[in-house]
């Protein structure tokens, strides 16, 4: 079964009409993030991952990353994935999911024995300019808890490398807004996982993108009195970018299947969310570069649109875990599965398998 | 997604996934009757009659082949696991695996009602083995400009020429070839190869091995001199094998051979580095399965495009890019990660794979369409040419 389109049409359809990348580069405020927001909410998407019972759209990971997908594709730069991600976590806690832009807690804060949170989280993407921040913290007799603040007047405030904000929260004290014990269907690791696929379709729908815009680029230039996208050397350079956009689109695809596969914690996905992070971070790398090299010196000034996406994909492939993380777990997971049963992990079935070996010792 | 590239993934079906535990017992069976037994010169034996009979057996021959022919009318999905599983088992599939993923293929869409009747159930049954004739001593990655010739003579034709890297030539039943029935044109340079089915026993037909720096025998040169084959051993359209080559290629280019060829290096890796790697090495490990994995699904979302009826020969083109520059890294990575790791049996083990993967690897992206070609196709199917 190929998943529904309908959500991720519907994204795609927002963000062109609202968040059209040509159209939001030249604009000289971000007055275009509050139209867009807005409309995203109104079709239910930051809810897309919050079950209908708990007034949310019920969609799968699959749909929810299609949808992320076609936001990358537009160089989404509003915290829809965090929004997701987050009401995803309330919801699955039992907790009441408002209708706020939503950022990550990210690791860094503990839960007193008043059940006060105290700490300085690591630097969050759209953490400065969320209305809440939402996260797993554990308290002193290491019990995980969702919980869900407003976001502290005390941020230190930054940008990533495309520019858009992010910010470390520190509380001392602040009592959350609500708060619940982590159950046994939620893993502590849950909403790393969740962020994580999730950047991989925005890099997925990026890179989408990239091919997109190169090829076009290369079949209107012209150099040595043709297109530069007849030189055999162009040619090979934008087939490898596809090639690394299509290993991106799957990869990500996969690990929203893997999600949905999951039983309980999301923990059972980490096999194929891992290995989605650390080949589109790999993609995204290699395709931003190949990008660059056919696009030439307009590529690289802020006039042009190509930044928007490269200068996304250098950042994003860093949120919630970079190649190496991820790659330090799938290695020692694969490593602890040993040599019998690295191959049922990466099918999914731990069955032991023979194997011929090429040298009696 | 783009124009003309598209990849529509979705995991092997639970009914599907079955299957995998059947292949594991039967190749439990057949590693306890020695039918997996690595050979006197070291590597796998790669060709054996028997496992491919028994195989056949099971009906994992021909699986998605009508079962007037033989077949057992299953999907390709079941195809893929079925493969797949076999690969990573390292087990002997020279004698059918080239009939079974894409000679057989191209008999069902053009061959005569009498050939597919004479010789799909003998592929099925794990008697029949095919190589391909494409090459030749001035025709390589440029296909059309093959010189090999097919003459009318009665009620068929004679065919001469040389055909060579044909692949378990000296070993097979059958040969599919391009050959020219008429001259190219000047509109299209394509035009005017055939497709013939050539039984390799016919008089005028000679095998002689070309060996690799190794010294193995895999590829051989097939002389043709003035052979005869019946008429109805054109295969498809006149002129026109450079349509049917396409929807051959779609089988031939996507599968998980693509970068399982030297797998064994992998799995030796894992055993030498133990359960508890160090950082570095756990890295790179890493780095490598989330290729594999990505790559395994990319093969998956081809495998669903055929058993749609599509043929994606563009996405096919993509996989076995990604996948035999996956593979062909893959011993520079794990000699790296390897390095001063390991008890001294494992290690003999691993250097083994090892020394078998670094001198397979160059021909990973040469044989089945360079990487050049590849990309070529692709950015044909990107609109670039």
């Amino acid at each position: 079964m190929v998943a529904d389109r309908l959500i991720a049409d519907t994204t795609a359809r927002i963000f062109a009409d609202l968040a059209e990348p040509r159209t939001v580069n030249a604009a000289h405020d971000d007055a275009w993030k509050v139209e867009v927001w807005r409309a995203l909410v109104d079709a239910g998407l930051p809810l897309l991952w919050v079950p209908e019972e708990a007034g949310g759209i019920g969609a799968s990971f699959v749909e929810g990353l299609a949808a992320l997908e076609a936001a990358g594709a537009k160089a989404c730069a509003v915290p829809l994935a965090e929004t997701m991600a987050g009401a995803w976590l309330l919801a699955r806690a039992g907790l009441n999911v408002p209708t706020k832009r939503l950022a990550l807690l990210l690791p860094g804060l503990r839960l007193n024995a008043a059940g006060r949170l105290w700490g300085q989280a690591a630097a969050a993407p759209f953490a400065s300019s969320a209305e809440c921040l939402v996260g797993i913290v554990e308290d002193a007799d290491g019990v995980a808890h969702v919980v869900l603040v407003e976001r502290p007047s005390q941020m230190e405030c930054s940008e990533d490398l495309a520019g858009d904000e992010r910010g470390s929260a520190r509380f001392d004290g602040t009592l959350p807004v609500v708060g619940a014990t982590l159950s046994r269907e939620v893993g502590r690791r849950d909403l790393l996982l969740l962020s994580a696929a999730a950047r991989a379709a925005l890099m997925a729908g990026a890179l989408d993108a990239l091919v997109e815009m190169s090829v076009g680029y290369a079949q209107e230039r012209q150099a040595f009195g043709r297109t530069i996208s007849k030189f055999q050397a162009v040619q090979h350079l934008l087939a490898r970018l596809a090639g690394e956009a299509a290993a991106a689109s799957v990869a990500a695809q996969a690990a929203g299947w893997a999600l949905d596969r999951a039983e309980g914690p999301l923990a059972y996905a980490l096999f194929d969310v891992a290995a989605a992070k650390v080949r589109v971070g790999e993609a995204a790398g290699v395709g931003a570069a190949i990008a660059h090299q056919v696009h030439g010196a307009i590529g690289f000034t802020a006039e042009h649109v190509l930044h928007r996406f490269t200068h996304r994909l250098w950042s994003w492939r860093d949120d919630y875990g970079s190649e190496t993380f991820w790659a330090e777990e799938l290695g020692r997971h694969v490593a602890a599965a040993g040599v019998d049963g690295f191959w049922g992990r990466l099918t999914g079935n731990p069955e032991p398998a023979s194997r011929s070996v090429g040298l009696e010792i | 997604m783009v124009q003309g590239i598209s990849f529509a993934y979705a995991p092997l079906p639970p009914e599907v996934e079955s299957l995998r535990s059947d292949v594991r017992r039967f190749l439990h069976e057949a590693s306890k009757d020695g039918l997996l037994a690595p050979s006197a010169e070291g590597g796998a034996v790669r060709f054996n009659r028997d496992f491919s009979r028994r195989l056949a057996a099971k009906g994992w021959i021909g699986m998605t082949w009508p079962r007037i022919y033989g077949g057992h009318e299953r999907s390709h999905l079941e195809r893929f696991i079925v493969n797949e599983e076999l690969l990573f088992a390292g087990a002997p599939l020279t004698a059918h695996f080239t009939a079974d993923r894409q000679s057989g293929p191209m008999l069902l869409k053009y061959a005569s009602e009498d050939i597919k009747r004479d010789i799909l159930p003998r592929i099925c049954a794990g008697e029949c083995t095919f190589s391909i004739g494409m090459s030749e001593p001035g025709s390589g990655s440029d296909l059309f400009a093959a010189s090999s010739k097919a003459v009318p003579d009665g009620n068929g034709w004679r065919l001469s020429g040389r055909k060579v890297w044909t692949s378990t030539a000296h070993l097979a039943d059958y040969m599919i070839g391009i050959f020219r029935t008429a001259p190219a044109t000047r509109e299209n340079r394509r035009h005017g190869l055939s497709q013939f089915l050539v039984d390799l026993s016919a008089e005028g037909i000679s095998v002689n091995p070309i060996r690799y720096p190794s010294g193995d025998h895999h590829f051989n040169e097939v002389v043709l001199d003035d052979a005869f084959v019946p008429g109805d051993h054109l295969l498809g359209e006149r002129d026109m094998a450079w349509r049917q080559a396409t929807s051959e290629l779609a089988y031939e280019r996507s599968g998980p051979e693509r970068f399982l060829e030297t797998i064994a290096v992998l799995v030796e890796l894992v055993r030498i580095l133990g359960e508890t790697p160090d950082r570095y090495a756990a890295i790179g490990l890493g780095r490598l399965i989330a290729g594999l994995q990505t790559l395994r699904h990319m093969s998956v979302a081809v495998a669903g495009m055929l058993a749609r009826g599509l043929e994606p020969a563009t996405e096919a083109s993509v996989v076995k890019d990604l996948g035999t520059a996956w593979e062909q890294a893959l011993p520079a990575i794990a000699r790296d990660l390897a390095e001063g790791v390991g008890e001294p049996e494992a290690r003999l083990r691993f250097e083994h794979a090892l020394a078998r993967a670094i001198l397979i690897a160059p021909k990973l992206t040469i044989q089945g369409g360079t990487t050049e070609i590849l990309r070529g196709i692709i950015a044909r199917g990107l609109g670039l040419r």
